[in-house]
């Protein structure tokens, strides 16, 4: 199993990121994103980064967590650093190494480009790093609700999210299951010729598919022995609510927000 | 093949914080054409042991030696092929791996993958699908159109025809109803009588182990609680029931019989009838015989 990749894996706590309502944290995020794309010179890129570091910090995840889960990013981060070092040509030449000239305007802008991509994969995972899965698809269901209105069946939509995320880790077991079942018969799924393994997958994949099937057909069949006839009318068993911290949240953002456009440059 | 454990602990995601010992300091020792059972309670790493007999797991300490095989974390044989073969292991609900068109292909798989001659195998079909129960009919079919009993026994047919010397039966007849259980623990005695095997039966039924087994090994979090002979074994009630077992039903019978006659019935594996004669005896003495 790749522990390594933390999207998606949420680090249990009672911090006020993790308190806040899973509907302000998407929002904010969202926003986020975009406004990610407007810092253009240091103040503005520090507010930014302020914000980022900060929620960081009050969130109590460990650092090690964060920076572990973003390992296999920084590659991406580095290589956009690079790529801007090569390919822009603006600015005074700063060095030279054997054919190439690096130009300031290169430097530069391989700093802001990658800054901006590891300030937009930084606040994301904090987000999942914070909020469990079915935080995230209640919220959604709930903020897409509007669709409503146009027969989209958020719903229909959000209870599928749900039921993959919680076949996730069953499927994760069957398969470890099945895949010893299959060692034991003599299948080498680790080793030999690459058209070996490929062919190795099929007494993997074959168990499996006739599993899930028979799984979801059971949970169909419990959900109607139990009444389920969709959202129309159903409760809910965990109800969002927005509270005061919320506000104070969404107001420290606007106030990033407006320092961000005071301070960018413009023209 | 004798089976030696020595010192063996296994930890689950070791070095991280979800790490989880799952066997501790474990030494035992299986001889060759032996009956072992091993019973324990849920999460006494009766299935982490399981997966130590062919190699799927290789102790985080200590040693597991299996004939000529010896698997430590210093020494890992690059190839479990061979020994695979050579141990075969029918996991809890086996009819899950069945995955091909038909259940003659099906039972061949595994003779296929360790390098068996194509009509070396139609011979081994040919003696497993009798010895399972199944009728020869049944081989064009595919499995998934057989009942969940046939399927198992497909299943177990499978393991057979790779032919190996020591058979692992993990909990081989949970879900099935009485008269299924008692078939395929029967066949499974019968192989080992005839085959000369080795056979491990991990199981929750102390029935089971008490008359199939010829030695059994309580498992209790990981480590070794209590190793014997079943009749010596299963009359020790206080130290069951401490680790939530219980002692097999006839053995119930004969320690209530004490405490309502005032009288002791020693347990020596004696039949059914055995007993109701003894008991006869006990109740309105001997003349009536």
């Amino acid at each position: 199993m790749n522990n390594s990749l933390i999207i998606g894996q949420y680090v249990p706590g009672d911090s006020l990121v993790h308190r806040l309502d899973p509907r302000t944290k998407i929002t904010i995020i969202f926003f986020y994103v975009f406004i990610v794309f407007f810092a253009n010179n240091l103040p503005s890129y520090g507010i930014l980064i302020l914000f980022a570091l900060s929620s960081m910090l009050t969130s109590r995840v460990p650092i090690r967590f964060i920076m572990k889960g973003l390992t296999p990013v920084w590659f991406l981060i580095i290589f956009t650093f690079i790529l801007h070092l090569f390919v822009t040509k603006e600015g005074n030449v700063i060095f030279n190494f054997w054919i190439f000239e690096f130009y300031s305007g290169g430097v530069i802008q391989g700093i802001a480009i990658s800054t901006r991509f590891f300030l937009l994969i930084l606040v994301t995972s904090l987000l999942t790093l914070t909020t469990t899965p079915i935080e995230i698809t209640d919220a959604i269901e709930d903020m897409l609700r509007p669709l409503n209105k146009i027969k989209f069946p958020v719903h229909e939509l959000a209870l599928m999210m749900s039921i993959s995320l919680r076949f996730i880790p069953t499927l994760m077991q069957e398969t470890e299951k099945i895949s010893r079942a299959q060692a034991s018969r003599g299948v080498d799924f680790r080793t030999g010729p690459v058209k070996e393994r490929i062919k190795a997958v099929v007494p993997l994949l074959v168990p499996l598919f006739v599993s899930a099937f028979k799984r979801a057909e059971e949970l169909a069949m419990a959900m109607e022995a139990r009444g389920y006839q969709g959202g129309e009318g159903r409760s809910k068993l965990r109800e969002l609510k927005i509270e005061k911290i919320d506000i104070f949240v969404y107001f420290i953002f606007v106030l990033v927000i407006m320092i961000l456009f005071a301070t960018r440059t413009y023209g | 093949m004798d089976i030696t454990f020595e010192n063996v602990t296994y930890i689950y995601q070791h070095n991280t914080p979800f790490e989880h010992k799952a066997l501790e300091n474990l030494s035992f020792h299986i001889e060759s054409g032996s009956f072992v059972a091993v019973v324990g309670h849920t999460g006494s790493g009766k299935s982490t042991l399981i997966s130590h007999l062919n190699g799927l797991s290789i102790p985080t300490k200590g040693k597991v030696r299996i004939g000529d095989y010896s698997l430590s974390k210093e020494h890992k044989p690059g190839d479990m092929k061979e020994l695979r073969s050579r141990v075969g292991v029918v996991f809890q609900y086996p009819e899950h791996q069945l995955f091909e068109e038909t259940v003659e292909k099906d039972i061949a798989f595994g003779p296929e993958n360790f390098g068996v001659s194509e009509r070396e195998i139609k011979k081994r079909i040919q003696e497993v699908i009798p010895a399972v129960g199944l009728p020869e009919s049944m081989l064009e079919r595919s499995p998934f159109d057989l009942s969940g009993g046939q399927m198992r026994r497909v299943a177990i047919a499978g393991v057979l025809a790779v032919k190996p010397d020591v058979l692992v039966l993990d909990e081989p007849t949970a879900g099935l109803d009485p008269r299924g259980q008692k078939e395929i623990m029967d066949m499974f005695y019968r192989l080992h009588k005839e085959q000369g095997l080795t056979t491990i039966l991990v199981t929750h039924s102390m029935e089971d182990a008490l008359k199939y087994a010829d030695h059994v090994m309580i498992l209790n979090k990981g480590t070794k609680y209590l190793e014997g002979k079943p009749e010596d074994v299963f009359i020790q009630k206080e130290a069951l029931n401490q680790v939530q077992l219980d002692v097999p039903e006839i053995v119930q019978f004969l320690i209530s019989f004490e405490q309502k006659f005032k009288t002791a019935i020693p347990y020596q594996k004696q039949s059914v009838e055995e007993i109701a004669r003894q008991v006869q005896r006990v109740v309105i003495g001997d003349e009536l015989l």
